[in-house]
């Protein structure tokens, strides 16, 4: 007898699909008209692109293994949504330094992650815990809590409001870069390379794969990632407060997770993560609009977690 | 002939490294405390550190069976308002007791919740626990929506200022923990749950019961957090539904540098409480340091970072040595 199997990435899919059908039952939903249902969709679908930007670095980070994690991406997204909150202080001239600027802020801490994974020997969980933490200090030290600037009018225009189609440009910049990452993933050396070293360190060695250049590479590279999610995610809200990141650092790992990505590493895929991110900003935005207690809220939340994950997120039994 | 000796100490003390850490960590206190070893400042010191010590316990024990529990934190939050909601400041000796041994019920079946999903379903760990964290999160937030309750004062008094032969409540306490593990140690429990930890695998075609075994590390943990809630609860006299929350990722901080690997299978709860020290000195010592109030969360990430590294950086200079 045939199994049948669905893939972790449709499942979660047709989950958020169900899940938004229903939602139009509820009191407040939308009801039959189908032009509000669309724009909800779509409204719910944009937001999921931040959620979904910053899991990225986060995939990458967990295909490559060995406990790899990362939980300093919430503060990098917060210091770089600070840095382009500064520097364009309103001016659109300065929107691609300031772009430029979290890339190269992220891209340098994910790198020092990685210097302290591949060369000190320290769980990635702790190290970028640590470095988590060495990031707010710096924020405090650097801002002493009050931020001065302004996003810079056309970041709002491109990122937050409908570009084409009545389309919001967010989710065209989700859909290139999608593309992007699925070819660095599935075409490319490093991809490989990348599912190598998450499967088997040692093996990944003796064929000949650098192993510290890959997990240098892989950090620096989810650190960069982290600081695009900085930029889009001032762009769409307009406004940086010290807790900015904090939000999206644990729905980034369960949006990893619930995208059918092992945590163990060695397999997963973008898209996977794309889906989950789209399913937990759909269940986040659902029970707000049901306007329901706070604690019944994460109640609900956890519980849906562990639904979701106890559906694909199962591990190898011994016997087999 | 001297390296391999090196190489067998480390291998055979993981805590090691942490205790001199420790011993670093109390002089430099020592130094801007000179008071640091009286007994009032003693116990006003491990009376806060505590709580976290009995977290870091419990977070060592699921690490070593190859797992981490994220839901700590909000199993300490749910015994938080458990006990600050029922208490109140008049409640009767019985019923103080009986809500003590309630909420230590509560932790283990908050850990039991845990240990199903990761070990009979075989669920991943810290989305799991990251996911019932949640769960216990919302709960404890339903009991207590606003900070607020409070507890007997003889109770917090008793937590407070007890001094047995001059010593503070926490260094009768770390003694038990400590001898307690050594028995659990001698016992096949013991050797199971290091099995488990180093190599499942091996440990299940071995006849180990590795799914129990596992199970019993969450049971642990809930239990040890329930204990650390109490502790936090008696030691603030109050009900907060966040209070956990910032104990989970310094348990994993606290065990991590006491030397218990990740991975799972090495270290002991000896680490932890060391390391859980450690963490409490560090912070004693920015306070005390009179640094800068912006400069404080920077200066205690660092030196946590500085110390992660320390044991990488000794190594690398070690090898390119020889």
């Amino acid at each position: 007898m045939k199994k049948i199997s669905i893939s972790p990435p449709v499942a979660a899919v047709i989950l958020a699909v169900i899940l938004f059908i229903s939602s139009g039952l509820l009191p407040n939903g939308y009801g039959s008209d189908v032009s509000i249902a669309i724009a909800q969709a779509t409204n719910i679908l944009r937001l999921s692109v931040f959620l979904g930007i910053v899991a990225a670095g986060q995939t990458l980070i967990i295909i490559s293994g060995s406990e790899g994690i990362d939980l300093s991406s919430g503060a990098v997204v917060t210091l770089t949504a600070i840095v382009v909150y500064v520097m364009c202080n309103g001016r659109d001239s300065m929107v691609i330094p300031a772009l430029l600027a979290a890339l190269a802020i992220g891209a340098v801490i994910g790198l020092l992650n990685g210097i302290g994974v591949a060369y000190l020997k320290i769980a990635p969980l702790v190290m970028t815990l640590g470095m988590a933490g060495v990031i707010t200090g710096l924020i405090l030290v650097t801002q002493h809590g009050n931020v001065s600037g302004a996003v810079a009018p056309i970041m709002t225009r491109i990122i937050a409001r409908p570009l084409l189609f009545r389309i919001p440009g967010a989710i065209f910049i989700w859909i290139i870069f999608a593309g992007l990452l699925w070819l660095v993933l599935e075409r490319t050396v490093y991809g490989k390379n990348l599912f190598a070293i998450g499967v088997n360190r040692v093996t990944a060695r003796l064929s000949g794969v650098n192993v510290t250049g890959m997990v240098l590479a892989t950090y620096s590279l989810a650190g960069l990632l982290a600081g695009l999610g900085g930029f889009l995610i001032v762009g769409n809200t307009g406004v940086v407060f010290i807790s900015l990141g904090d939000t999206f650092l644990f729905p980034s790992i369960a949006a990893v997770a619930v995208g059918g990505t092992l945590l163990s590493g060695g397999k997963g895929s973008y898209f996977g993560t794309m889906a989950g991110a789209l399913v937990l900003t759909l269940i986040t935005s659902l029970l707000t609009t049901m306007q329901l207690d706070q604690s019944v809220r994460q109640m609900i939340l956890g519980g849906t977690l562990l639904v979701m994950i106890s559906i694909y997120g199962r591990q190898r039994g011994f016997r087999q | 002939m001297k390296k391999i000796r090196w190489q067998y100490i480390a291998f055979r003390n993981p805590y090691l490294f942490a205790l001199l850490l420790l011993i670093l960590a109390a002089a430099v206190n020592f130094f801007f405390e000179p008071d640091l070893f009286t007994r009032d400042t003693l116990n006003s010191n491990m009376r806060v550190f505590l709580p976290l010590i009995l977290l870091a316990v419990g977070q060592a024990i699921v690490i070593l069976g190859g797992g981490i529990d994220i839901s700590v934190g909000a199993i300490v939050s749910i015994v938080n308002t458990i006990l600050a909601t029922q208490l109140g400041t008049g409640a009767s000796p019985q019923r103080t007791a009986l809500m003590l041994v309630a909420v230590l019920f509560v932790g283990m079946a908050a850990g039991a919740l845990n240990g199903f999903f990761v070990s009979y379903l075989r669920l991943q760990p810290i989305i799991t626990t990251y996911a019932s964290s949640f769960l216990f999160a919302g709960v404890a937030l339903f009991i207590l929506p606003a900070p607020g309750g409070s507890v007997p004062d003889s109770i917090s008094h008793f937590y407070r200022d007890t001094t047995f032969l001059g010593l503070p409540l926490g260094f009768i306490i770390i003694p038990i923990l400590l001898l307690v593990w050594y028995l659990v140690q001698q016992t096949r429990y013991g050797r199971y749950l290091y099995a488990v930890g180093g190599k499942a695998d091996a440990a299940y075609q071995t006849a180990v019961p590795v799914n129990t075994i596992r199970f019993s590390t969450y049971v642990a943990s809930g239990f040890m957090a329930a204990l650390s809630g109490i502790a936090i609860t008696l030691l603030t006299s109050a009900g907060n539904a966040s209070i956990g929350d910032a104990l989970t990722l310094s348990s994993v901080t606290a065990a991590v540098i006491g030397g218990t690997a990740l991975r799972g299978g090495v270290g002991g709860i000896a680490g932890a409480i060391i390391g859980a020290l450690i963490l409490g000195l560090i912070k004693n010592i920015i306070s005390f340091a009179n640094i800068n109030l912006w400069w404080q969360t920077f200066a205690n990430a660092a030196i946590i970072v500085g110390a992660l590294a320390a044991p990488g950086v000794i190594e690398l200079v070690r090898r390119k040595r020889s």
